[in-house]
């Protein structure tokens, strides 16, 4: 980490929803950077909001009632203050997307190459229909898919789902944004297939010197290709690290939780899976203090602070985490779930 | 796609088949005895047994029905001796009209069709433009408007919002005439001014289903991925709801529309008598009060094939706008 200037900042970011139920909390108050040329980590289980907050940074909130507040800095300029004629150029050409399922992600009615050339044109209209194509054709073939003059024309419909997730990344990359976003760009897809996106968005980055934030609720991704990771629960950050030390010193009870149940699949001829009881709490009306609380390894009484006072995050280690448990507790505890 | 094209029509030519004869075979097997309904209650046995032999209810139902087909392609006469002449497609001789069917059909078709015509384009404005409204307003007053227009339009009967048309445009306000029809070649301008009120009361009535149908399609078609992705390139949210929101959810309307104008087509029978137009749904009705078979047969078959043909051209027209299914 020669380069520390943050491509992408996030500072203090909410997001909630008004629905019948109430008000839901998706993302409740969270701080990272990005730092260009590097890949950056968001790890967490369905509904810890991690989706919500990509669609934030987007601004992609279509037809929705949603309350965004905080600062999303793109190169010191902040995205939510951003009319939304200027935030439309930042879409596409500096920050780009890839979608967890490639099949509903692309549009059924028009065919890949039309769709690759319309990202394109977007952002440089009025280019002549043959260098048009020539830039879709060469985005084809740097993906991998083969015969790409004929698979042009071609529908959605038509490609396997690895193809297709070549497509959207594609199409991501026409405009070579400084950002890729990629929202689980490897859940729908095959494991024989997972590995390959995977290696690809990484060269790619490479190629393009751009910064990709890799969203993801599998612990074994992570560790492929990032440096920086955050680990969020119920809409807020657990653990902040980078990737090295998290899989040393998790100093969460969750990222431990998460870490002892990857490395018991791992290992699983000692015996069972090991999991995390219960589930994630529902994000309307969250209880007072650590809204891990219920689920933690540490049974903490109603009386302690776990139980009173919403956890900030502290320094611990190498690490940043979001639990009142001291630095002594959490060695403890560290050595307790991984000296077995 | 030519030969799903091909496919498509063929099946719809067999259909045509089996709905011709399952249709004669109904009205055959009613309990009347068909060459007694040809006459009043006080007719001859003479003239019965005259009329069972000229429309050859006396021969088995399987050469009636084949004599049908054949004077469907070929023209038919009617009894053997000072016979009458239906020239093809003959689609039988009404006794009590003493008229051959098809001239009667030829006759009322295209009142209907003026109807039907007019009210779907009407209906299908004001249904999808009042559905893509709510939906693009949504939870505000547009919305509310397209909602309380849907319910009323639903909830009222089409007889009832005829009559209070002609109650508002024609008896206290004389805006309109009492509509007459006039064919649109006589006189177009009276002919327009005829179906005003027709076209507006069947579009009331039947937009509103599209209203929903509309609205629900496009909210739904909103939350789909790839118009999120639309919007992640930097689309415009215009070309986008064009593009990818209208063209996704109107989809499934075309199916319907088509269905329902063909319905519409074999005669929309209570507005007719509401409004008195001499179009396929009067001429059933009087056929019904008449109890005369021939022109029953005939119109009943008319609304069948008018189903069976939007069936298949909605199913082409799929294969046009949608890639996926094109491949069957």
């Amino acid at each position: 980490m020669t380069n520390t200037t943050p491509l992408l900042s996030v500072r203090d970011l909410h997001v909630s929803f008004n629905t019948a139920d109430g008000v839901v909390k998706a993302v409740d108050g969270v701080s990272f950077d990005v730092v260009n040329g590097q890949t950056m980590g968001i790890v967490g289980e369905s509904g810890s909001g991690k989706s919500v907050m990509v669609s934030a940074i987007m601004r992609l909130n279509f037809g929705t009632d949603v309350i965004v507040s905080g600062q999303i800095l793109l190169n010191g300029i902040d995205l939510l203050a951003l009319p939304e004629s200027e935030m439309r150029q930042v879409r596409g050409s500096e920050i780009a997307m890839i979608f967890q399922d490639p099949l509903s992600a692309l549009n059924p009615f028009y065919t890949v190459g039309y769709q690759i050339a319309e990202a394109y044109l977007v952002h440089h209209p009025k280019t002549p229909k043959a260098q048009v194509e020539a830039i879709v054709l060469n985005a084809l073939d740097k993906v991998g898919i083969p015969d790409a003059r004929k698979r042009m024309k071609s529908y959605p419909h038509e490609f396997s789902g690895g193809m297709r997730q070549r497509i959207v990344i594609a199409m991501a990359l026409i405009n070579k944004p400084k950002l890729l976003i990629a929202d689980e760009p490897t859940t729908a897809l095959d494991v024989t297939v997972q590995a390959q996106i995977l290696e690809l968005i990484d060269a790619l980055r490479e190629e393009n010197n751009s910064a990709v934030m890799l969203i993801t609720h599998d612990l074994g991704v992570v560790a492929e290709t990032i440096q920086q990771v955050m680990v969020m629960y119920a809409g807020r950050t657990a653990e902040y690290a980078t990737v090295q030390d998290l899989f040393d010193t998790p100093s969460h009870p969750y990222t431990q939780g998460l870490l002892r149940a990857v490395r018991s699949f791992d290992q699983s001829t000692r015996g069972s899976l090991v999991s995390i009881s219960g589930t994630p709490p529902s994000l309307i009306n969250l209880p007072e203090g650590c809204a891990f609380r219920p689920r933690c390894s540490q049974e903490m009484g109603p009386q302690s602070a776990c139980a009173t006072q919403r956890p900030n995050l502290r320094t611990i280690g190498a690490n940043q985490s979001a639990c009142h448990l001291s630095a002594d507790e959490v060695s403890r505890v560290q050595r307790e779930a991984f000296s077995k | 796609m030519l030969i799903f094209i091909a496919r498509r029509l063929l099946f719809a030519l067999a259909l045509l088949f089996a709905v011709s004869a399952f249709t004669y075979v109904i009205f055959a097997a009613l309990p009347s005895d068909p060459a007694a309904l040809t006459c009043g209650k006080n007719c001859r046995p003479e003239v019965i047994a005259l009329n069972r032999e000229r429309l050859g209810y006396d021969k088995p139902i399987v050469v009636q029905y084949g004599q049908y087909l054949k004077g469907i392609v070929q023209g038919r006469t009617y009894g053997a001796s000072e016979g009458v002449h239906c020239p093809a497609p003959s689609l039988g001789y009404s006794f009590r009209k003493h008229q051959c069917v098809t001239d009667l059909i030829t006759r009322s078709l295209p009142v209907t069709t003026s109807v039907a015509l007019g009210a779907f384009v009407l209906w299908m404005l004001i249904g999808v433009g009042l559905g893509t409204m709510a939906a693009l307003k949504r939870g505000r007053w547009p919305d509310r408007l397209a909602t309380v227009f849907s319910v009323v339009g639903i909830s009222l009967p089409t007889f009832f919002v005829g009559l209070l048309a002609i109650m508002i445009f024609v008896i206290w306000t004389g805006f309109l005439p009492f509509p007459r029809y006039e064919g649109i070649t006589s006189n177009p301008a009276k002919w327009f001014m005829s179906l005003i009120l027709p076209w507006f009361t069947l579009a009331v009535v039947s937009a509103s289903s599209y209203v929903r149908l509309t609205r629900n399609g496009i909210l739904e078609v909103m939350n789909e991925e790839f118009v999120r992705l639309g919007l992640a390139k930097g689309l415009r949210r215009k070309t986008l709801i064009v593009k990818y929101v209208m063209r996704a959810a109107l989809l499934p309307i075309v199916t319907i529309a088509g269905l329902d104008f063909a319905a519409l087509l074999g005669g929309a029978v209570i507005t007719e008598s509401v409004f008195n137009l001499p179009g396929m749904g009067k001429l059933s009705i009087m056929a019904v009060n008449d109890s005369d078979l021939p022109i029953l047969v005939a119109t009943t078959l008319v609304a069948a094939v008018f189903i069976v043909i939007a069936n298949a051209f909605v199913d082409i027209l799929y294969g046009f706008l949608d890639p996926r299914v094109r491949s069957y």
